[in-house]
């Protein structure tokens, strides 16, 4: 009976401000043709709330994009004998294949410590690394180089004061999406934080996938390796020899 | 114009891949090689992800040597019988450089060890070819078209058992040496992602002693079948040949090489062999350089589950 009263005195101050997020996307899918070229995602929205805005300290807001995350070998080259070769590798457990963070002011403003480490907002805890070989004694150097190669791609993307907020209610943002993606649902988060605590938050997903002659080639290619290998080996003869046809028409014409 | 691969799962600009083709079928034409020690280099260059460069590269050997050959074959330049034995050794060899392979990768260093055969290789033959070349061009200068310099001299190849005769290469030699050369061309084609033609033109000159102008042809005929070969057991195994960059790079790769066979037929063969020669040792250098200064970068990131 108390912890029911407890939870409930716990619960009480958030629902006297409750704000909720009601989300817009400019699109909700991202097709990837034979043109695909990158993309450009516009996230918008309004806080929803039932009473007047509360006046204490100032809304915030940090929005999210994380793609499919996979685990990942990083390698590092040390001198040996003259040449430059991998020698200490280290697996990250999950690493995301594309991860924008979007606030609307600096990171360390907008959300705390605890709150970032509990929702894993940020680029540095959203990668999960455990169990780096006992013979590594800087593991977290392998987990930074993720980071900054994948920075380097545009995968990773650390926005600080990109998301625009009216009024106390209106946000929005644009993400933009490097040509290089990998296909599966993009996890998008809106958090709403005051003075450094999530108040409010929203989930949602883009899904990414292959479509048309994309889509066809690439299942084929799984799911019937041989054929596509011949068909692959046909088209290659057939050019070949087409091209050879069409030079010694020309020399005889 | 911006393509999407959707094996290689990126996207690059589509001329880009059509002059890399036509840039490496016109020497694929000339020498007789596929290119595909070129190629594969250029392709991680421009961001391809190293399995599909490699594989997606034999593919397109396929079809840049069959243009080649058919060109070849109509000027009555391919050793069919050669090209055989080659080929039973070049499948071998093919099969056994796949065992190689994945034991190489599981010892974590098969990138290492793929460059450093590069480098070894293509230093060793191209110093060789340069050398010898600039030789023959000497002495036929001071000879002022004087007599040829003679071919065929007696050696170890001639000593062995098993003999046969190849009519198109005026040859009568055993089989044992053309079998070996097919088996250790097999292993590295599988293992580098080449042809092989860079190491089998100048074994079949300088080991052999096949005629310059048959060695070309041949060699493109036993490439189209060993590539093929490697194609197939890398579209069932590791699902990275990526057709569209194949496409892109074949229809390029088609036309340069019939420019290319034409250039090479003008020229004199000691001139082919300098210049095969130069490339060979430019892109040994550049390798070479890639492994001896120190990477801006000393950290690579790969997919896990592959060691």
């Amino acid at each position: 009976m108390l912890r029911i009263l407890l939870t409930l005195l716990f619960l009480l101050p958030s629902f006297a401000v409750a704000e909720e997020v009601v989300l817009g996307l400019s699109k909700e899918n991202v097709a990837i043709t034979t043109s695909f070229d990158g993309s450009e995602i516009l996230i918008f929205g309004a806080v929803k709330r039932e009473s007047p805005i509360d006046q204490s300290s100032p809304l915030e807001v940090v929005i999210t994009v994380a793609g499919p995350s996979e685990p990942v070998v990083v390698r590092r080259k040390e001198h040996v004998f003259g040449i430059w070769v991998n020698t200490d590798a280290v697996e990250v457990d999950a690493a995301p294949s594309f991860y924008a963070v979007a606030t609307t002011g600096p990171i360390d403003q907008v959300l705390s410590n605890t709150e970032d480490l509990r929702r894993k907002i940020t680029i540095d805890n959203a990668i999960r690394s455990v169990g780096a070989p006992s013979d590594i004694t800087d593991a977290e150097s392998f987990t930074e180089a993720v980071i900054r190669i994948k920075e380097n791609q545009g995968l990773y993307q650390t926005l600080e004061g990109q998301v625009a907020l009216d009024q106390q209610t209106l946000f929005r943002t644009s993400i933009d999406m490097p040509a290089d993606l990998t296909e599966g649902d993009y996890t998008t988060r809106i958090f709403l934080t005051r003075n450094g605590e999530i108040v409010g938050d929203y989930e949602t997903s883009i899904a990414v996938e292959k479509v048309g002659l994309e889509r066809f080639l690439f299942n084929m290619s799984r799911e019937q390796p041989v054929w596509y290998g011949l068909m692959s080996l046909a088209i290659a003869i057939a050019a070949g020899w087409g091209a050879s046809a069409v030079f010694r028409i020309f020399r005889a014409g | 114009m911006q393509i999407y691969l959707p094996i290689a799962e990126v996207s690059v600009n589509a001329f880009l891949l059509l002059g890399l083709g036509g840039m490496v079928g016109i020497l694929s034409g000339m020498f007789g090689v596929g290119g595909g020690f070129l190629m594969t280099p250029l392709l991680f260059f421009i961001g391809i992800p190293p399995a599909v460069a490699v594989a997606t590269e034999a593919n397109q050997i396929v079809a840049s040597s069959f243009s080649g050959v058919l060109a070849h074959f109509r000027r009555k330049t391919v050793d069919l019988k050669m090209g055989t034995v080659l080929l039973v050794g070049g499948l071998t060899g093919a099969a056994l450089g796949v065992v190689v392979f994945n034991y190489l990768k599981s010892l974590g260093q098969v990138d290492l060890l793929v460059k450093l055969c590069y480098v070894v290789f293509l230093g060793i033959i191209g110093s060789l070819m340069f050398v010898e070349s600039l030789n023959a061009i000497r002495k036929a200068r001071r000879a002022d078209g004087g007599a040829p310099a003679k071919r065929r001299q007696r050696t170890w190849v001639h000593a062995l058992p098993i003999k046969m005769r190849f009519r198109t290469s005026g040859l009568y030699i055993s089989v044992i040496p053309p079998l070996i050369v097919g088996v250790f061309v097999g292993i590295l084609s599988a293992i580098m992602g080449v042809g092989g033609g860079f190491i089998m033109v100048p074994a079949m000159i300088y080991l052999l002693g096949m005629p310059t102008k048959v060695v070309v042809g041949t060699s493109l005929f036993q490439i189209i079948f060993v590539t093929a070969f490697t194609t197939m057991l890398h579209a069932t195994t590791n699902y990275t040949v990526d057709i569209v960059l194949a496409v892109l790079l074949l229809v390029g790769g088609v036309i340069g090489a019939q420019i290319g066979t034409r250039i090479g037929v003008k020229m004199k063969a000691e001139q082919l062999r300098v210049l095969l020669a130069l490339m060979v040792l430019v892109v040994c250098g550049k390798l070479a350089l890639d492994l001896l200064l120190q990477p801006t970068e000393l950290y690579s990131l790969g997919a896990a589950g592959g060691h």
